[in-house]
């Protein structure tokens, strides 16, 4: 069991760990200074979220190698990319400010639900991880659903540059809700995961939402991609994992 | 739990207590770590060693890795040898924990304390209730940004959490 308890924390740290990386880059280059600020306090959040799983699974992984070289850093930094299980939709690119918003959005309503579910967890340490995350992902889910309201009812350029973003990253958004083997394996000991009632939650949400924001939402039964759990990924993950684990790759070992 | 500790153990404990209460958070000087409310509990376990556990506020704050090494300096600045921080999840930080005096230190220094209830917080400069959300995020992961609307000064808001 533990060691799919470790696969699974990997699951959920890589996912918010590849946002992370990606958002960052809009460090200093937000639209205006506050958006700047908040895209990358968000950021920040699901860094930290993701060490908090890092360290946990390193914590296990130790444990059952009897050994102490696995780190939160030898998890993010020394795998190659057919280890990572992020979603895909973590790993497609920024775009423009509507296409990083929606891929936000879509993350945050599921991290929403997936965190309520888990803060029940029977396993403490993963429960207190959920819990903590749970109420910073309320903040983002604010923030996102009124950007996506602003920018669709924006203006005419607004809109239509989030239909648009919305049609490139739909087909990323249902492997969210089709668990992996490892997900099965968790749920049979009995973590508390219900993907038909966390599909649902997410769908109403996002509705909800759109109705507001007068976008259509697709069809939920539209084909979908998938891959990412099971580490194969789209082409963008390894020029990601290029460029953030460079340093630790060339120069292995360096610290600040 | 406290009174089944020697004399010279109770001694120890209030000498940590008194020692934490001099780290301060480094975002926020004018809060100690105390004033926070991180610091859960400082006991004995049955090795004699110090058990500090920390209840970190924000997933991703810097702060909270540099206010462990804070800890550890002071505890060996004053001789403490046999330690250990140790991270408490359950239950996780809240604002609630944060003591009144700290938030008159925060008020003092500019900055609007966590407050419950749904009306804006009340401008740290001139008092006035009519202040607006700029952002829901600001100059650190734990506060927001609001503009007074009299006085017009902008102002962090540290968020209820």
């Amino acid at each position: 069991m533990n060691n799919n308890i470790y696969n699974y924390l990997l699951q959920l740290a890589d996912s918010s760990l590849i946002l992370a990386q990606q958002n960052g880059t809009w460090c200093g280059h937000g639209p205006i200074l506050e958006q700047d600020i908040a895209i990358t306090n968000i950021t920040l959040d699901l860094l930290g979220q993701a060490r908090n799983f890092y360290q946990y699974a390193a914590q296990i992984k130790n444990e059952v190698d009897g050994s102490s070289s696995n780190t939160e850093d030898s998890l993010a930094y020394l795998r190659g990319e057919r280890e990572f299980r992020n979603l895909l939709l973590c790993e497609q690119p920024n775009g423009d400010w509507a296409q990083t918003i929606v891929r936000q959005f879509f993350y945050t309503i599921y991290l929403e639900s997936l965190y309520a579910a888990l803060s029940n967890c029977e396993d403490e340490q993963l429960a207190g991880i959920a819990i903590k995350s749970l109420k910073e992902i309320k903040y983002h889910s604010t923030w996102c659903s009124d950007w996506v309201c602003r920018l669709g009812d924006g203006t005419e350029e607004s809109k239509e540059r989030m239909e648009q973003a919305v049609d490139n990253l739909w087909s990323y958004t249902g492997e969210m809700f089709i668990p992996s083997d490892i997900e099965e394996k968790v749920i049979a000991a009995g973590f508390p995961l219900d993907f038909p009632a966390m599909k649902s939650q997410w769908l109403q949400k996002v509705n909800e939402v759109f109705i507001e924001a007068t976008l259509t939402i697709p069809d939920a039964n539209a084909f979908m991609q998938t891959g990412g759990k099971q580490g194969i990924h789209t082409e963008k993950l390894g020029f990601i994992l290029a460029e953030m684990q460079y340093l630790q790759r060339v120069h292995p070992g360096a610290a600040w | 739990m406290e009174s089944t500790y020697n004399i010279a153990q109770q001694a120890s404990i209030k000498k940590v207590w008194a020692l934490l209460e001099g780290i301060s958070d480094p975002e926020i000087p004018v809060l100690s770590i105390l004033d926070l409310g991180i610091v859960r509990s400082v006991t004995f376990d049955a090795d004699k060693k110090i058990i500090i556990s920390i209840t970190p506020t924000y997933s991703g704050c810097p702060a909270m890795d540099m206010i462990s090494i804070n800890i550890r300096l002071a505890m060996a600045a004053e001789g403490f040898k046999h330690f250990e921080l140790k991270q408490t999840l359950i239950p996780a930080w809240t604002t609630d924990w944060m003591t009144e005096t700290g938030k008159e230190k925060l008020k003092a220094y500019g900055i609007a304390p966590p407050k419950s209830g749904n009306e804006n917080p009340a401008c740290p400069q001139c008092k006035s209730e009519n202040t607006a959300l700029l952002s829901q995020f600001g100059s650190t992961a734990c506060k927001a940004l609001y503009q007074c609307q009299d006085c017009r000064e902008p102002f962090d808001y540290f968020k209820c959490h």
